[in-house]
């Protein structure tokens, strides 16, 4: 018990003290998993619009794939791109594995699935007689695509949120292609771990109480977006 | 009324899952002629608004707009020439006046000129204090007066409306029938519009095509429709609660005598004599007397039930065959079930149809 309660308050002092380690850690998860968020974004909404406007052989298959991608496990991630990036790999020439950039495509290839399907959903619940009203109105294909997102952003707000959660808060891609190199791919789930193995339990909660308090804040923020935009 | 056809469907076949919906050899519709779709659910009048809005694609033939045939390449510029009100608004999760705002902005109309058109159309359909409230915060009536307005603010060449009043109670139906008219005829602008309710369509319409099953049984002046019904079917739906089996007796020049109950009634007709025809009246062409006037057309009657109705009373007869009469206005009290009647059927007032003997 005095463990933890030592390990609260040294973690306080910590944060509060703004650590200088703790501070540059913080950064480059919230750099590394907002970056990777932002990639999974882009292309997971394109993706799952895509995949809810168009109808094709095979469809079916790939929205089973989608599905069942939302819950990869992160290690399998890791490995799949540490092998795409390892220096003998496919893309080995880009001379990024154990740099931020290859936690950045880890993280990002676990939020894609995520982002896609939440998207997917979205795009698929708004009826079909929307569409066909929005293309009476004279829209493009374009304009109806952007009318169908903006009708679907409180989903898609989530969809962001999930994305976010399911990247900031997995270790094991990071740690396979990042490496947990101090001051330069060291983020706080694997530094969490790291000092937990050192038995640092204070340093261990501190940065637990900070990777909790970002998700959160983050959460929380898109949450009031989102909410404010329901009652409008 | 005048020029080219605005619209002009050429065998016209639409597909799903295997069974033909629609099959339309021919349909023209006028630069400035309303026309009614009239026909009950799954007759294929949605499909067909559908397909001439360029929403979707037939299984095969045509439909040029100003005798132009659309092609992938300039669909959008073709539905620019059109709005479509449909049944559901649809109405975007924004304010009202975005959503009258929506076809402008997809136009690129500059934005001094969309928010002056949005402000006239908001005013027009009497909506003007909603400008800024969120359209999911609106009562039935409420959006479909933005639905109409945003169709309208388009000012295209044709309106197509899709059954756009049918889940309205009857005032906001009527009110919002009484402005939409005014507008088509003022602009003379083509219009379709799908119902399934026939006084919808006779009081909104210069024609009405009346569907059944995905085909067009009869496309007529509104009136012909109303009072000429090509078949039984068409007869019950445009509200001809008389279609009577009966046989020519006589024959000279076009008019025909027809034995009905025992009685001899005349009508204008082509019907050879020894024929079966039906013979249809509208109940509201029947005039009641209680005793007899001396003239012909004249059927004498027991009356069975009568039941008022809002602006009329329905009288049920039996004269060797049932009778429906509709009679206007609420003053007078009606006959009396058991009274005897004398029910007056003038020879313009009945249409015998020849029916196709069956194969």
């Amino acid at each position: 018990m005095d463990l933890i309660l030592e390990g609260i308050v040294k973690a306080f002092t910590l944060i509060v003290g703004l650590d200088a380690e703790v501070v540059r850690v913080t950064m480059l998860s919230l750099a590394i998993s907002g970056t990777a968020t932002m990639v999974a974004v882009i292309l997971g909404v394109t993706a799952g619009t895509w995949l809810a406007l168009n109808r094709f052989p095979g469809r079916e298959a790939l929205v089973g794939l989608v599905n069942t991608a939302m819950g990869l496990p992160p290690v399998v991630v890791g490995l799949f791109v540490a092998l795409m990036l390892w220096r003998s790999g496919p893309l080995g020439s880009l001379g990024i594995i154990y740099t931020p950039a290859a936690m950045v495509v880890a993280q990002a290839v676990l939020a894609f699935p995520i982002v896609t399907g939440i998207t997917l959903a979205a795009i698929q619940q708004i009826p079909p007689g929307f569409r066909l009203q929005v293309l009476a109105l004279g829209a493009t294909r374009t304009q109806m695509v952007w009318v169908l997102v903006r009708e679907a952003r409180l989903l898609l707000l989530a969809a962001v949120m999930a994305g976010f959660g399911g990247a900031v808060s997995e270790i094991g891609a990071s740690l396979m292609v990042g490496g947990n190199i101090k001051g330069q791919t060291r983020i706080l789930t694997t530094s969490i771990v790291m000092e937990t193995s050192r038995g640092n339990f204070d340093v261990a909660i501190a940065l637990g109480i900070v990777l909790f308090l970002v998700a959160m804040a983050i959460t929380v923020l898109l949450t009031r977006v989102q909410q404010r935009e329901r009652k409008r | 009324m005048s020029g080219a056809p605005q619209i002009e469907v050429r065998d016209l076949e639409v597909r799903l899952g295997g069974a033909t919906v629609l099959a339309i050899p021919g349909l023209e519709v006028a630069g400035g002629e309303v026309l009614a779709l009239l026909g009950p659910n799954g007759a294929g009048k949605s499909t067909l608004i559908h397909a001439m809005a360029l929403l979707l694609s037939p299984s095969a033939g045509t439909i040029a707009i100003a005798g132009e045939i659309p092609s992938a390449r300039n669909i959008t510029a073709f539905r620019r020439r059109m709005s479509v009100v449909f049944q559901d608004p649809h109405l975007f999760d924004r304010t009202v006046a975005d959503n009258v705002a929506a076809g402008l902005r997809f136009r690129g109309v500059p934005r001094r000129e969309v928010d002056e058109r949005v402000a006239g159309e908001l005013s027009r359909f009497g909506i003007s204090h909603l400008a800024s409230r969120s359209a999911r915060k609106l009562s039935g009536g409420e959006a479909a007066r933005v639905s109409l307005a945003r169709a309208f603010v388009l000012r295209p060449e044709i309106m197509l409306m899709d059954e756009p009043f049918s889940s309205l109670d009857p005032p906001t139906r009527h009110a919002l029938l009484a402005d939409v008219k005014p507008m088509v005829r003022g602009t003379s602008t083509t219009t379709v519009m799908s119902t399934h309710d026939f006084s919808d369509a006779v009081s909104f319409a210069d024609r009405i095509a009346v569907l059944r099953q995905g085909r067009i049984v009869q496309a007529d002046l509104a009136w012909n429709v109303a009072t000429r019904p090509a078949d039984r079917f068409v007869a019950r739906f445009v509200g001809v609660e008389n279609v009577v089996e009966v046989r020519v007796a006589h024959r000279e020049g076009d008019i025909v005598r027809i034995d009905a109950g025992g009685a001899a009634l005349h009508a204008r007709s082509d019907a050879e004599v020894g024929s079966h025809v039906l013979m249809c009246v509208r109940p509201e062409s029947i005039y009641l007397t209680t005793s007899p006037d001396g003239t012909n057309g004249t059927l004498e009657a027991r009356v069975e039930s009568t039941t008022r109705m809002d602006h009329y009373t329905v009288i049920r007869l039996d004269c060797g065959f049932p009778l429906c009469v509709h009679v206007a206005g609420m003053t007078s009290a009606p006959p009396a079930p058991g009274s005897r009647v004398h029910a007056r059927i003038r020879p313009d007032d009945i249409h015998l149809i020849v029916e196709e003997p069956m194969s």
